[in-house]
């Protein structure tokens, strides 16, 4: 049983626009302790929202309530700006999916990490350089010196992505939100980044939540998977057992997935029953 | 249908319901949406409001008048405001109060004219030369640079003097200093619809050109191009009452604000109720149209493609 | 069949020697660098390359978007110009990437659809619509729907109903499920099979994903750097049996994550 680092009961997320109330998240209740969580789902499902709402950067008219809110003891519903300013980058980080448009098209990518560690820390320029070219490295960037003066345009997207890691993981938070971070990348350099992120969240024991569409990605990546559906969670497996998931909609996602291995003349499309919009969450063994 | 015959469906039901039948109905809940989005925007509410209670009054200004423009009293001359002449009178004894009024008719007509000339125009250089590239763009955005390289003004100034002065001939003056940049804005933003997915599915429909872009182009172009004529109106009635104020617009007795303020100057320090009055209703549309504008431009930028 | 078994007749595309160049001088960059393949009348041919490799240049240069390369295309064993004309258009026809991008914001489904047939003189166009609509799943209520009244696999469909409403020969697909949910991709996927098996119509697919190419098409060619590098059959991606190590590492990457522990 892991110790939970991120504690969410009972959360809703609404909208309130021209045309009445959007519930965007209804109702979701899980736990992220020191391992790789996969929230999956649709677009329209609430992952993203969800993603956003711990670090509340839910957009303006978003109204977020939940029965527990808390991250490491701190209760993140109460928490004020100045207090969570404190928290953002520093204890939890969030990696977003394109590079291009995340990173600030004016500033060379070193001078962006530097940045990233001076505003929460006071080191002196001289040592956040330092530390800015050792993640660099970390991240498999073979001329640190070289790319530290490059803007972000001239980088590509699997290096762009990785410059984000870089950037998300210096200052060492303790959990660490990626929403799409490889849906932009080439398949080559998907397994790099993914490689990259494991090697880094594992050894800093950190927690991931790592949010997605795809299906087969998650349970190949993650420890434990959530599925989530018209802004509930439908199921919660341990990542391994997903060849064994009960949920009716799980399954027909991994049906739906075209695969080398096991040729089908149609994809099994999946139905989607009414019944989910309120029906429970199934639960897995370790959860 | 499961039955045939037709109910008759109350016109809110008709606009929200969620499969349109008809073409007709699709575009007019679109309108109606749009209307409701336009509803929720206070600047675009209070200016727009501002410009139809002007535009009322301009077209009922005979019966709100309550004298004759142009008689002249000159035992009456340069009154304050009074119970007989609301707003007083003015050099000449003429009802300071009514003469507004159907001045407000003027400024209407060459705002409305001006921009019904200007947009088409600078439109449909723009989005050609955009879309046709090549020597086509360059010859017809020199010569834009030219229009351009004049203070709109001064072109204005030219026009008339060379067309001779008149309201007529200061309208077209002022359209021609107009469409230059609303042909730059066109242009710019035909330049991006060019490389999106869906003129390359049209083009791949051997579609002519000229069906591009009237048909395709000049649609997205529009919201922009409406932004922009709106922010110019109040340059566009400054320029009229410029044109006026130097007595190449309209002429007297016609009045027209511009005339009105230029006639009131002599007079600012004995009454200067009659140049004010000229000079608050410019401010005051140009200010309404201003923010009908910017109302306008929040909403439709960014645009929901 | 291997490629140059097939004969001429029943060749329907063919490229040789196709080079792209874009920029001038120093700035020149070669997207496509000397191409040749042919496509059979009725297969289904699969282009697979990472972004950036030029496939989707050859692509929009078959289709006639790009007028200067250098080489030649071949239609139904004719030399195309550079210049295409309206018959050209007319039996070939192309399904784009973004959904949210290839539809006319401000036009409805029935303008969309309308138009194709009334600039190649079709008669009979709202029965055509309304057919067209049926098959892509839709039905005629759609008729009078604004894009941004759609969902992305509606709005596929849409793109889809476009392409094949003047009833062309070739339809090509460039990445036509890649914007679009995992859990959306099988309809459109499953509405291509059935609708090539329907129609007859020559597929010219790209995309950078093995499995979706694989389960599509009847033969693979993989694409990096402006140069295609090798040719396969769908049976042959199956089985692994790649010959060059950049195909190598593709099926490697494509058969998912392995984690390091």
């Amino acid at each position: 049983m892991v110790e939970p680092l991120l504690q969410v009961d009972d959360l809703n997320i609404s909208f309130h626009g021209g045309r009445g109330v959007t519930r965007a998240v209804r109702g979701i209740s899980f736990a992220i302790g020191r391992e790789k969580v996969g929230i999956v789902g649709e677009s329209g499902s609430g992952k993203s929202q969800t993603g956003r709402a711990v670090l509340r950067l839910t957009p303006k008219g978003a109204e977020i309530t939940a029965k527990t809110l808390a991250f490491d003891g701190i209760d993140l519903l109460a928490a004020t700006e100045p207090q969570m300013r404190k928290i953002r980058g520093k204890r939890i980080s969030m990696i977003l999916q394109d590079p291009k448009f995340s990173l600030n098209p004016l500033m060379r990518v070193g001078q962006q990490i530097v940045e990233a560690y001076r505003v929460h820390t006071r080191a002196g320029k001289a040592e956040a350089r330092d530390r800015a070219m050792a993640m660099l490295e970390a991240v498999n960037i073979r001329n640190p010196a070289r790319v530290f003066e490059l803007l972000p345009h001239e980088v590509s997207g699997g290096m762009g992505q990785r410059i984000m890691i870089a950037m998300m993981l210096i200052l060492e938070p303790d959990l660490i939100i990626a929403d799409e971070p490889t849906s932009a990348l080439d398949v080559t350099v998907r397994r790099q980044v993914l490689t990259i992120l494991d090697d880094l969240v594992s050894r800093r024991g950190a927690g991931l939540m790592f949010i997605s569409h795809d299906l087969n990605l998650v349970a190949e990546f993650c420890d434990r998977v959530l599925v989530m559906y018209a802004g509930r969670i439908l199921e919660d497996i341990p990542a391994r057992e997903l060849k064994h998931a009960q949920h009716p909609y799980t399954r027909a996602l991994l049906d739906s997935l075209p695969r080398l291995d096991r040729p089908v003349e149609m994809l099994a499309v999946p139905q989607r029953d009414p019944a989910w919009l309120d029906g429970p969450t199934i639960r897995g063994s370790t959860s | 249908m499961a039955d045939n015959i037709s109910h008759p469906v109350s016109l809110s039901a008709w606009l929200r319901a969620p499969v349109p039948t008809s073409s007709w109905q699709a575009r007019a809940q679109q309108l109606w949406l749009s209307w409701r989005v336009l509803r929720s925007n206070p600047s675009v509410m209070f200016g727009g409001t501002v410009i139809l209670a002007v535009a009322v009054i301009a077209i009922f200004a005979p019966l709100f008048a309550t004298h004759d423009i142009y008689a002249q009293d000159l035992s009456i001359r340069l009154q304050k405001p009074s119970m007989t002449h609301w707003l007083g009178t003015d050099e000449l004894g003429r009802d300071v109060y009514s003469r507004l009024l159907f001045g407000a008719r003027i400024t209407l007509y060459i705002a409305g004219l001006t921009a019904i000339i200007a947009a088409p125009l600078g439109l449909l250089v723009g989005t050609t030369a955009g879309y046709v590239g090549g020597w086509v763009d360059t010859v017809l955005m020199r010569i834009v640079d030219v229009f351009l390289a004049f203070p709109s003004l001064i072109l204005a100034l030219a026009f008339v003097a060379a067309l001779g002065p008149g309201i007529e001939n200061a309208i077209i003056a002022i359209a021609l200093a107009a469409w230059p940049p609303i042909a730059r804005l066109a242009r710019a933003e035909t330049l991006t619809i060019r490389k999106s997915d869906y003129i390359a599915a049209v083009r791949l429909q051997r579609a002519s050109s000229f069906r591009i872009i009237f048909g395709h182009v000049m649609p997205m172009c529009i919201s922009s191009v409406v932004v922009r004529v709106t922010l110019n109106m109040a340059s566009i009635i400054l320029t009229a009452a410029g044109l006026g104020f130097l007595g190449l617009g309209a002429q007297p007795p016609s009045p027209e604000w511009g005339a009105m303020l230029s006639s009131a100057r002599e007079f600012v320090l004995t009454n200067g109720i009659i140049a004010a009055i000229p000079g608050t209703a410019i401010l005051v549309v140009s200010l309404a149209f201003n923010l009908l504008g910017d109302g306008l431009r929040d909403m439709l930028d960014p645009r929901h493609g | 069949m291997t490629p140059s078994q097939t004969p001429t007749k029943d060749r329907i595309l063919e490229t040789i020697g196709l080079r792209v160049t874009f920029g001038t001088g120093l700035l020149s960059t070669v997207a496509v660098d000397g191409v040749s393949f042919m496509i059979a009348r009725g297969e289904a041919f699969g282009l697979i390359g990472e972004s950036g490799c030029g496939k989707s240049t050859i692509l929009r240069t078959i289709a006639g978007l790009v007028r200067s390369y250098d080489g030649s295309l071949l239609f139904a064993n004719k030399e195309l110009p550079h210049k295409r004309d309206k018959e050209f258009f007319r039996k070939v026809q192309m399904v784009f990437q973004d959904p949210y991008g290839s539809l006319h914001p401000r036009k409805m489904v029935e303008s969309v659809l309308a138009e194709p047939l009334a600039i190649h003189g079709f008669d009979n166009p709202r029965k055509r619509i309304d057919a067209v609509l049926e098959a892509v799943g839709l039905g005629p209520a759609f008729r009078f729907r604004y894009p941004h009244e759609l969902s992305g696999g509606q709005r596929q469909r849409v793109a889809i109903a476009r392409a094949l409403v003047i009833e062309p020969e070739v339809l090509l697909l460039d990445e036509p499920t890649s914007a679009l949910d995992v859990s959306v991709q099988a309809e459109i996927l499953n509405l291509l099979k059935s609708l090539r098996r329907e129609r007859h119509v020559t597929y010219f697919m790209v995309s950078h994903d093995l499995a979706v190419i694989t389960h599509l098409c009847d033969r693979i060619a993989v694409m990096t750097e402006g140069r295609i590098i090798e040719e396969m059959t769908a049976a042959d991606v199956r089985a692994g049996r790649a010959r060059e190590p950049y195909t190598r590492t593709l099926l490697e990457a494509s058969a998912g994550y392995v984690p390091a522990s």
